[in-house]
Formats: C-alpha cells, sequence, structure tokens
C-alpha cells in the first residue's frame, strides 16, 4: 500500500517537476481563464444587479475551459517527446500510472482555480474562501482530472486529437458541471435553494467515486491498444 | 474437384449478389413495411383525436416508441462494449460464444446499435419540439428529460466521432466499446442531476405521461412501439451484415495484395 502510493506521487512529481521547469500548463490556462471570464462579461452584460446570477456560471465555464487545455497537455507531452512508450516500461500497474498522471492534473487544475478564485471574488463581488466553495472546487476537479485524463489518454491517439478531447470531455462532465454551479449558487448567489446544497456534493462524490473505479480500469485496456 | 468447387463458389457468390441479397432478410423487410402501413393507419385514422391537444397529439405515437427504441439500442450498445472488450480469466464457459475474446461481431453489434439509436435520437429531438410548439407555445424547454436526451445525443455524437478519427480498427473498437460503457454509466448520473436541476428552477413541468391515455390510445402506442422495434432489428441486421460483408471485403484485398507482392517477387 505505501509503495503504491508512494509510485503514484512519484509520477505526479516528475509531472509537476517539468510544469516547474517549462512553466506551460499553468500560465497557459490561468490567462486563458481570465480571457473566457472578459468576453463572458461582454456577452452576459454583467451589471452590479444581476453579478449574483452570472458569477456562478461564469467561475464554473472558465474553469472547465482551462482545465481542458491542462488536459490537453498532459498525454500530448508524453505522446510527442516518445515518453509514453518509456512510462509504460515502468514496473508498475497501469492504475498507479493513471492515477500517478491524475493526480498531476488534478493538482495543476487546482493550482490554477486557487489563484483564480481571489480574481473572481474581486470581479464578481464575492467572499473566496468559504468552506462550500472549496470544498466543491476540490470534489469537482477530482471529477475533471479523473474523466479528462482518461479521455487525454484516448484523445493523444486519435488523428485530431485537439477536436476530440473536448469533444469526449464536455458531455459526460455535464453533472459535475450542474451540481458545482447549483451548489456554488448556495454561496454567492440570492438562490434559496429547494434541493439541498449538501445533494449536490453527494452527487458529485458519487460521480468521483464511479469514475475512479471505472478509469484507472479503462486505462489498462487503453494502453493496451 | 477444384473446378466443382469453383462453379459452386460462382452460384454461391450469385445468389448473394442479387439486389434483394438474403431471403429471410427481404421477408422481414416486407414485414417490417408491412408493420409500418399498419401502424400509419392505426395514428392516423383508427385512433381517437385527443380532446385537448388535437390532431398534433398523434405524433406521440412516433415520438415515443422512437424515444424507447432509441434508449434500448444505447442498451445494446453498453452490453455489446462490456463483451468486446477483453477480461483476464474468463469463465470456461464463456469460451463457445467466443465472449471477451476480442470478438469483432461485438463491435460490429455496438457500432450498429449507436448508428441506428443516433438516428432515432436525433427523430426523437425533432419531434419532440413539432409537438412542443403548438401546445407549450414553445420549441425547447430544459426540462430534465429533454435535456437528458441532448446530452445522451451529444454523448453518441462524440462515439461516432472516436470511431471515424481513431487510427486504425482496432483502436476504434477498443476505445469506442470504452466509451459505451463510461458513456451509459454517465447517462444514469446525468439524468439524476437534471431531474433535480430542474426542480431547483421549477421549469414548466409538462410531460408527455402526465395525461391520461386512453385504452384505444395505448393499443396504438403499443402497436406502434412494436413497429418500430421490428424496424430497429431489421436495421441492424442489414448493417451488421454490410459490416461483415465490409471485413470479409477487406481481408480478401489484403490476401490478394499479398498475393501480389509474392508473384512480383517470382
Amino acid at each position: 500500500m505505501k509503495t503504491f502510493l508512494l509510485c503514484i506521487m512519484l509520477i505526479a512529481w516528475k509531472d509537476i517537476r517539468l510544469e516547474f521547469r517549462s512553466r506551460e500548463v499553468v500560465i497557459s490556462s490561468l490567462v486563458f481563464a481570465v480571457l473566457v471570464m472578459v468576453l463572458f462579461n461582454f456577452a452576459l452584460n454583467v451589471t452590479p444587479d444581476t453579478v449574483d446570477i452570472f458569477a456562478p456560471g461564469v467561475l464554473w465555464v472558465s474553469f472547465v475551459f482551462a482545465g481542458v487545455l491542462a488536459m490537453s497537455r498532459s498525454f500530448a507531452v508524453e505522446k510527442d517527446k516518445g515518453t509514453l512508450d518509456a512510462l509504460l516500461l515502468c514496473p508498475v500497474s497501469r492504475d498507479v500510472l493513471f492515477l500517478g498522471k491524475m493526480l498531476a492534473l488534478f493538482v495543476f487544475m487546482i493550482v490554477v482555480e486557487l489563484l483564480l478564485l481571489p480574481v473572481f471574488a474581486v470581479l464578481f463581488d464575492f467572499s473566496a474562501f468559504s468552506g462550500t466553495l472549496i470544498s466543491t472546487i476540490v470534489l469537482a476537479t477530482l471529477g475533471f482530472a479523473t474523466l479528462g485524463a482518461i479521455f487525454s489518454s484516448m484523445a493523444v491517439n486519435t488523428r485530431s486529437r485537439e477536436i476530440m478531447l473536448p469533444i469526449l470531455f464536455f458531455p459526460l462532465v455535464a453533472p459535475v458541471i450542474i451540481g458545482a454551479v447549483e451548489r456554488t449558487n448556495g454561496v454567492i448567489g440570492t438562490d434559496t435553494g429547494i434541493v439541498g446544497s449538501g445533494r449536490w456534493l453527494q452527487l458529485i462524490a458519487v460521480f468521483d467515486a464511479v469514475f475512479l473505479v471505472l478509469c484507472p480500469w479503462a486505462f489498462g485496456i487503453v494502453m493496451e491498444e | 474437384m477444384e473446378k466443382i468447387n469453383k462453379t459452386q463458389l460462382a452460384r454461391k457468390s450469385a445468389v448473394q449478389s442479387r439486389w434483394y441479397g438474403n431471403r429471410r432478410r427481404t421477408f422481414f423487410l416486407v414485414f417490417a413495411l408491412t408493420l409500418m402501413v399498419v401502424d400509419m393507419y392505426l395514428i392516423f385514422v383508427w385512433a381517437p383525436t385527443e380532446s385537448v391537444m388535437g390532431h398534433v397529439q398523434r405524433i406521440f405515437y412516433i415520438h415515443v416508441p422512437m424515444a424507447w427504441t432509441a434508449f434500448l439500442a444505447f442498451f445494446l450498445v453498453f452490453l455489446a462494449s462490456i463483451l468486446y472488450l477483453p477480461v483476464r480469466k474468463a469463465p470456461a464457459w464463456t469460451r463457445r460464444w467466443r465472449l471477451w475474446e476480442r470478438n469483432p461481431i461485438w463491435d460490429i453489434v455496438a457500432s450498429s446499435a449507436a448508428e441506428i439509436g443516433l438516428v432515432f435520437t436525433t427523430l426523437v429531438l425533432i419531434t419532440g419540439p413539432i409537438w412542443a410548439k403548438p401546445i407549450w407555445g414553445i420549441w425547447w424547454t430544459w426540462d430534465a428529460r429533454l435535456t437528458t436526451t441532448l446530452v445522451l445525443w451529444l454523448i453518441y455524437v462524440a462515439y461516432l466521432m472516436l470511431r471515424a478519427y481513431s487510427s486504425n480498427r482496432s483502436q476504434a473498437g477498443v476505445y469506442s466499446a470504452v466509451l459505451g460503457i463510461i458513456g451509459f454509466i454517465d447517462v444514469i448520473i446525468v439524468y439524476r442531476a437534471v431531474d433535480w436541476w430542474e426542480t431547483q428552477h421549477q421549469r414548466l413541468v409538462v410531460s408527455f405521461d402526465r395525461f391520461d391515455v386512453a385504452s384505444d390510445m395505448r393499443l396504438v402506442l403499443y402497436f406502434s412501439t412494436f413497429t418500430f422495434l421490428v424496424l430497429f432489428g431489421y436495421l441492424m441486421w442489414q448493417l451488421i451484415s454490410i459490416k461483415r460483408l465490409e471485413i470479409t471485403i477487406r481481408q480478401t484485398k489484403d490476401k490478394l495484395s499479398m498475393a501480389k507482392i509474392r508473384d512480383a517477387r517470382r
């Protein structure tokens, strides 16, 4: 068990060290998320009266868009440099490989989101550091990273990987986005909430649990190919 | 000896190349078409006109059976995907049917069912708004069932795109089987999420199943469902045999090119 966790950490650490040197993923995702948010501001014409209605949606859409950028890099880097084969030769099981890559992706996305959160809090006028919001972000990002890692590993081998990843990812991740937006509504918005916010957290947790079991198994099969 | 074999082969291929193909399948097609004609008669003439909605309600007899058939098709994709993917240490009794040995037939079944299911879902998404406009006054509402159907449609569009963009056939089979399983399980969670989301915002809550269905109408609905199931069965049969023929053609071509290379070397 200890070696299992250690191996996962080592694989994730490899990606994080690479990121420290290139600073490719975090910077580009950050800039992209801010751009998305600015565009939404033009599209929705956000005023101080309507800011509560739009803030949760804009927040999560820019998180997800920024996340897709990080995901597309996750396996593309390995494929382009030819290190994917070396990674597969590691004397660890495929589950460990998957969880390591997923953990690195999760860390990148969380870092980007935590950096963005204060910016959003200033621009959309809400208090960023509530426990509900942070727990939602952690659980939802776990769901994004799990599905993102498996689809990234699939999309990277197809003929048009830049197109395939978002097309695979967005429809399947819809329940997490719905849950996260609704729960954020409870914190930021004026929503009274007929369905309690705990229920949304349950939904996201169930999603995470299901795909944390399914995706490592699927990764083993995908990598056999 | 070889000559006889050749004539037999020629006769056999002549039988297969007739325009109506296999005779049993032609009978099945005639059966499906007859059912369809009877079904149209029942829907447009025999079924009583609904008192509140009028004639518009008749689209319901096409819309609902197609939706049910589409769900059945996607369930079939899920099952065939499970059977296609290899399993370490599969139980001995499965060997007889070549389950879990990457038997190409399951890939063919899954992709055919996905294609037909997608066509049916598209028609469901088209006939729904046609019914909704005169009844609700709007083409579309973000009702739980509608939203889930739209997400379902997007997932299976992604499924077929993944197949189309894969770099080779065996990759297409394995990747799409993985998506066939993940996607189907995801749809259940999507429905739950969208259902809560809808109650949260208290949207227009009118559904097809809310109004009272008279017994005559129910009979027509069941007959129509049967008709669409038969049509689905026919389309599956046709698609599966086309895809099997494609595999045969590809294998034959490969053999021919190999033979050509061998002859050139001589």
